[in-house]
């Protein structure tokens, strides 16, 4: 076993000048960064955070987008001891105020001893951190950070981290989210690499190309530490340039001889439907081995799209996987055999839907097509239990629950929370319904409210706050759901609101407010804003929103208007 | 003719990016900036003004700063058609 530092320190030694990371930006050359690099532009961070008074076991908030500020600032915390955390969201678009709100929720519970940020941000961040209550000695500005002459590994405070010393904390988006850090161990992480480079059969020969955003799971363990842990090339790019240009991730694939990358669903069905030929002149995907589909239900249709129209470039259909994993087990859970296809059945509707029971189809009836997410990677175990936590029977649906030995050390500073989320037995509640067939596991809808846009967790009490700030929303009646929409195939966001009016105009002109307000405070965009009149929004009993009854009177209506 | 551009690009913003086919979109209605056009959606809107007009927008370009309204993409797209 060993330590972050430990495996840097090796690589710095033995391999200084094998190229580990190379960062693309549009029209610019690709930035290659070795292991010398890496970790002596990283000890400059260290060096800083140290000088501030930042100490190992300290919390850094990393408020960066792609680059190399955010690859170095990252490992500098390591290298100090400290524990680094990589805000999500930050956008041009997003709201000074929600801004505030969202840096307030994460400071409240991960109290930051540092913060990393771009020149262009240290006036807020500076205010908010000086504000009373907070523990931020300091805000470290992405310009001002001297180059260190010499380096002294030995004598970095983090050469001296203990295997279950918390090494990161990974949080999703939102003010639900940024109040619940996932706090990872070295021993965690290296459980969960030695596992899962097993199920992938990872080597050294590998080359991994990502998009994704390194605060989560997906795009911060696969295609960060993964491969700088492990010696394995990545190539990144932003995501707010992939999403503009989609053939830039094929492209750099064929250039680089790519082998490996993860993509959460929608994104096969984005690059299908939105990249041309002529962006493609050239371009051979045949070094591609896998591209591990994870983080949102899993569709056999989106890998045949992308198939359909990627073969004649090289593509082979078994390149085209799945898995499905958490960060509360560091990533994955589950993966496809890589020589095989995912398995694909189709199970009878109506069992699965009234007896939540995933029977095969006969005779005709309606189906639904359901693909794998592969077995348990071999140091995680994974069961199906019924609302009490006893096991169910093979095909019948329940909650996936799974122990392993890269378990999450708590939500950090959250021991109520932590607490809640584990079965008697160290069994962890995933939140996710699903069933078990000879040992594959097939994901089958959610038990906890979030919903999952692009890859992306969101929480839908977030959204359905910032929709009752809007100026004449009935405070207490919005609801926000997703809803799967398989040409996209990804969920889009719907968010009802009620308003004292009946008026058709007032309507849409509330509703433009309230899609502006959410697009401003969480970088999401809301498919559908439906606002309606009076006592349209469904409560239980008990006065709460009832978030699948609103669901379902939504889809009825929306089905009578498209027969209209 | 920069009319009927806007409306057919108003039309295609309504019925294919919002999915609400009854909406008036003006002219000078902000669309990047407001959040009405999400960032997965831009690259559509780039096809379709590529498809229809014969005209074509890096993706470099897919930002407020270049345009932020149905006028000022219209007019983006005439003073390229000439």
């Amino acid at each position: 076993m060993t330590t972050f530092t430990a495996v840097l320190r090796d690589f710095y030694e033995r391999e200084p000048d094998r190229v580990s990371v190379t960062l693309q930006h549009p029209n610019q050359p690709d930035f290659h960064i070795t292991y010398r690099e890496l970790i002596e532009r990283s000890n400059d961070y260290a060096a800083a955070y140290a000088r501030a008074g930042v100490e190992p076991g300290d919390v850094v908030i990393l408020i960066l987008q792609h680059g190399k500020d955010l690859v170095y600032s990252f490992w500098g915390a390591v290298l100090l001891g400290a524990i680094p955390s990589m805000m999500p969201f930050l956008t041009e678009k997003l709201s000074p105020e929600r801004y505030r709100a969202d840096l307030a929720a994460l400071f409240s519970h991960s109290h930051p001893k540092g913060v990393v940020t771009y020149p262009e941000f240290e006036a807020d961040v500076k205010m908010l951190a000086t504000e009373s209550g907070y523990s931020v000695c300091e805000v470290f500005i992405t310009d001002r950070i001297p180059q260190q002459e010499k380096l002294d590994l030995s004598s970095l405070p983090g050469m001296n981290a203990a295997e279950t010393d918390i090494v990161l904390l990974q949080h999703s988006s939102g003010s639900t989210g940024l109040q619940k850090g996932v706090a990872l161990s070295h021993r965690a992480i290296f459980n969960h690499l030695d596992a899962y480079g097993e199920s992938i059969r990872l080597t050294r020969d590998d080359v991994i190309v990502s998009w994704l955003p390194l605060y989560h799971d997906m795009g911060l363990i696969a295609c960060f530490l993964l491969p700088i842990l492990r010696g394995v090339h990545v190539v990144q790019m932003s995501p707010f340039d992939w999403v503009r240009a989609p053939w830039r991730l094929l492209r750099t694939i064929s250039d680089y001889r790519g082998t490996l990358t993860w993509l959460p669903n929608f994104a096969y069905n984005f690059c299908a439907q939105k990249i041309r030929d002529r962006d493609l002149e050239g371009v051979d995907l045949s070094s591609w081995r896998a591209s591990i589909n994870t983080s949102e239900p899993v569709r056999f249709k989106s890998h045949e799209m992308f198939y359909e129209r990627f073969k004649s470039y090289g593509l082979k259909f078994e390149t085209l996987q799945t898995s499905y994993g958490m960060a509360e087990n560091v990533f994955a859970a589950t993966q496809n055999d890589l020589s095989k296809l995912p398995y694909v059945e189709e199970i009878d509707r109506e069992s699965f839907i009234a007896d939540k029971v995933a029977r095969p189809a006969f005779d005709g009836r309606p189906a639904i097509q359901m693909m794998s997410c592969g077995q348990p990677i071999p140091n995680t175990a994974i069961r199906v239990v019924d609302s009490k936590g006893h096991d169910v029977p093979e095909r019948h649906v329940g909650e996936i629950v799974l122990k392993s030995n890269c378990m999450l050390t708590g939500y950090y500073n959250r021991a109520d929370i932590t607490k809640k989320a584990f079965l008697p037995g160290g069994w962890y509640m995933s939140g996710d319904y699903g069933y078990m067939v000879n040992g594959e596991v097939f994901v089958a809808g959610r038990k906890k409210d979030m919903l999952i846009v692009g890859g992306k967790n969101v929480y839908p009490q977030d959204l359905e706050a910032l929709a009752c700030e809007v100026p004449g929303v009935h405070p207490g009646r919005t609801v926000a759901f997703g809803l799967f929409d398989e040409s996209q195939g990804t969920e889009e966001v719907v968010i009802i609101a009620e308003v004292d009016s009946e008026d058709e105009a007032e309507h849409e002109r509330v509703a433009d407010e309230i899609r502006k307000h959410v697009t401003k405070n969480s970088a999401i965009a809301a498919r559908y804003v439906r606002v309606v009149g009076p006592k349209w929004v469904l409560k239980t009993s008990s006065g709460k929103v009832a978030r699948s009854a609103n669901k379902e009177k939504f889809i009825r209506e929306l089905e009578s208007e498209n027969q209209a | 003719m920069s009319a009927e551009m806007q409306k057919t690009i108003a039309d295609f913003i309504a019925q294919k990016i919002l999915k609400q086919p009854k909406r008036v979109i003006n002219p000078t209605d902000a669309l990047i900036s407001s959040g009405l056009i999400d960032s997965f959606s831009l690259v559509d809107l780039a096809l379709f003004v590529e498809d229809t007009f014969g005209v074509r927008i890096a993706d470099s370009e897919l930002n407020a700063s270049t345009f932020d309204s149905v006028e000022q993409l219209a007019n983006l797209i005439a003073s390229r058609q000439k």
